[in-house]
Parts: C-alpha cells; structure tokens; sequence
C-alpha cells in the first residue's frame, strides 16, 4: 500500500530552525500537510485535536521532553498506534535503548541527511 | 626505631602547617574568585548566548535564501531545476548544525555553571576568620541547589557526542531491530 502523502504530519522541536529544516525536508520528499509544535505537551494536545499519520519528534525539550511524549502517546488508547520517529543529538546506547523501550518506531541521530530522514520514514510507513 | 616527636616538634610542624593554609588563603585571594564569578563566568555566559542567538539568526537567513533558490528552481529547466533542488538540499542538512551548536553551547554553560558552585565553595572557604552567617548560608543554599539542578540535568540526557563516540546510526538501527543488547 502506497503513503498517503497528504497525511498530517506532526514535528516536534523546540528549536526553530530544526523545525524548519524538517518541514522544508519533508516538503521535498512530498508531506505537505505538516504541523509544528515547540514541546510535548504541546504535540500531545494537538494530537487530541487532529489524527496524524507520522509524529517526529526531538528528545531534548522543556517542560515535556521528547521521550515523555513518546511514552504519554504510546499510553493513550486512541494515540497508541501513531508511527513515532525520534530525531535526536542524544546518541548514547542508553538513549536509544530507552526509546526503544519506550515505543518509538525509529530514530534518527541528528545531524542528518534528506535521504536518512526518508529511509527511516519508509521503515515506518512503506515506500514513498 | 624512629621517636614520637617532642612538644617542639609537634609546634614547628603545626607552625609550618598555619604557615602554608595562610599562604594558600593569600594566593587565593589574589586569584579575587568573586570577580572571577561576577566578571569572567557571567560574561562567558553572555558570549556563549550570543553565539546561539548568533547562529540562529545566520542560518535563518541561508534558509530564506535557500527557499528563493527553490522557487526559483520551479522556473528552470527539469535538469537544472533538479540540480539546485538538491543544492538547496545540501543547505536544508548542513543548517541543522545550528541545532547541534546550541545544545552543545548549553552544554558548556552547565559546565559554567559547576565552575561558579566551585568558586563560591572557595569563597566560603577562604573568607574571613568569622564569615557572615548569613551570607554563608545563603551560598550554600545556592550551591545546594546547583549541585540538585546538575545532578537532574545529568541523570539521563548526555547532549550531542563529540566525533568517534555515542552510538552510530548504523548501530542504532541495529538495536532498534533487535540485534544488540
């Protein structure tokens, strides 16, 4: 089954020039429904209010940080099933073993490349 | 054998050990710890902000040129349009550095940070025969709760990793598929 490339996508980052650059790289591969939000607690909200297809999110964020987001989706009956892609600096084992644990559907180490983000994108979702 | 040293003994050493802690409370307070604090760490601090907001602003405006070059790519011709399409590319990825830079950046404004509980330990330290209670406890608390916030900040997140350490990307992938511990 093909990616319904007019799915909403939600990104995650409290920088916004990652933002940025993550919209502009998702626009390039073809996402052109493409939602921000600056820290999870905002993501989550914004979850409650519209279904998304793929959420990629940074780690390292205040006052609701990448991974307590990730695990407040994967508790959440109606979030649960939502492909979560961890963008992150945070490259120790310890981390990714941590959202592993946690339920993410991938990670990708920042920095990183279009061709990185829309590979992991399709482990997640199928091929673009 | 060798002889427990008499009363003169002991004095001379204790006389010598006085001498040294005066001598080392002198030196101390020629290195001025306080101004260290108020002058040097809080201006490094400024500087190391500016350098974020610095960045930030920089790769703002690569991006809005960036996004010109790609408008303008939809008016070429298709092998053209692709090969500045995959410049703007290029530019998108090498931007993400400001986003490394700042967190790196916070990294060592923690380290400042450690820095100034270390100097105001010395101050307590090296202050007057009879420091001002209150003042002291005011310190302690502040160092207290430096040591509380580094502790949280360090228990799990370790930012980015300098070249050759942290896990690859390759690894990672390997981990997330269950190959590795």
């Amino acid at each position: 089954m093909s990616v319904d490339m007019k799915m909403p996508v939600l990104i995650v980052d409290d920088y916004a020039t990652m933002l940025r650059i993550v919209k502009n790289l998702l626009k390039q591969i073809g996402f052109e429904n493409v939602d921000e939000a600056t820290d999870g607690g905002a993501a989550l909200h914004m979850m409650k209010l519209k279904k998304y297809g793929l959420v990629i999110s940074d780690w390292n964020m205040q006052p609701v940080t990448g991974i307590e987001f990730l695990r407040n989706v994967r508790a959440d009956a109606d979030l649960k099933g939502t492909p979560f892609i961890m963008v992150t600096a945070e490259s120790k084992t310890d981390n990714v073993i941590e959202a592993r644990n946690a339920g993410v559907s991938n990670y990708i180490v920042k920095p990183f490349s279009s061709e990185i983000l829309k590979g992991k994108i399709e482990s997640v979702l199928g091929k673009i | 054998m060798s002889s427990w040293p008499n009363d003169r003994g002991i004095y001379l050493q204790l006389q010598r050990l006085a001498d040294f802690i005066t001598k080392t409370r002198q030196e101390l307070a020629i290195l001025r710890p306080g101004e260290v604090k108020q002058e040097f760490i809080l201006k490094a601090a400024d500087e190391l902000d500016a350098i974020t907001e610095g960045t930030a602003s920089a790769t703002h405006r690569i991006m809005d040129a960036a996004d010109v070059l790609m408008e303008v790519a939809g008016s070429l011709e298709k092998d053209k349009a692709a090969k500045v399409t995959d410049a703007v590319m290029s530019i998108y990825e090498a931007c993400t550095f400001q986003d490394i830079t700042g967190q790196r950046v916070t990294k060592v404004v923690s380290m400042l940070k450690v820095i100034e509980e270390r100097i105001d330990s010395m101050v307590i330290a090296m202050g007057d025969m009879e420091p001002d209670a209150a003042i002291e406890t005011e310190a302690r608390k502040a160092i207290d709760a430096a040591h509380q916030a580094a502790g949280e900040s360090a228990s799990t997140l370790h930012g980015p990793a300098l070249p050759g350490q942290g896990t690859s990307q390759s690894d990672i992938d390997r981990i997330l598929a269950g190959e590795g511990t």
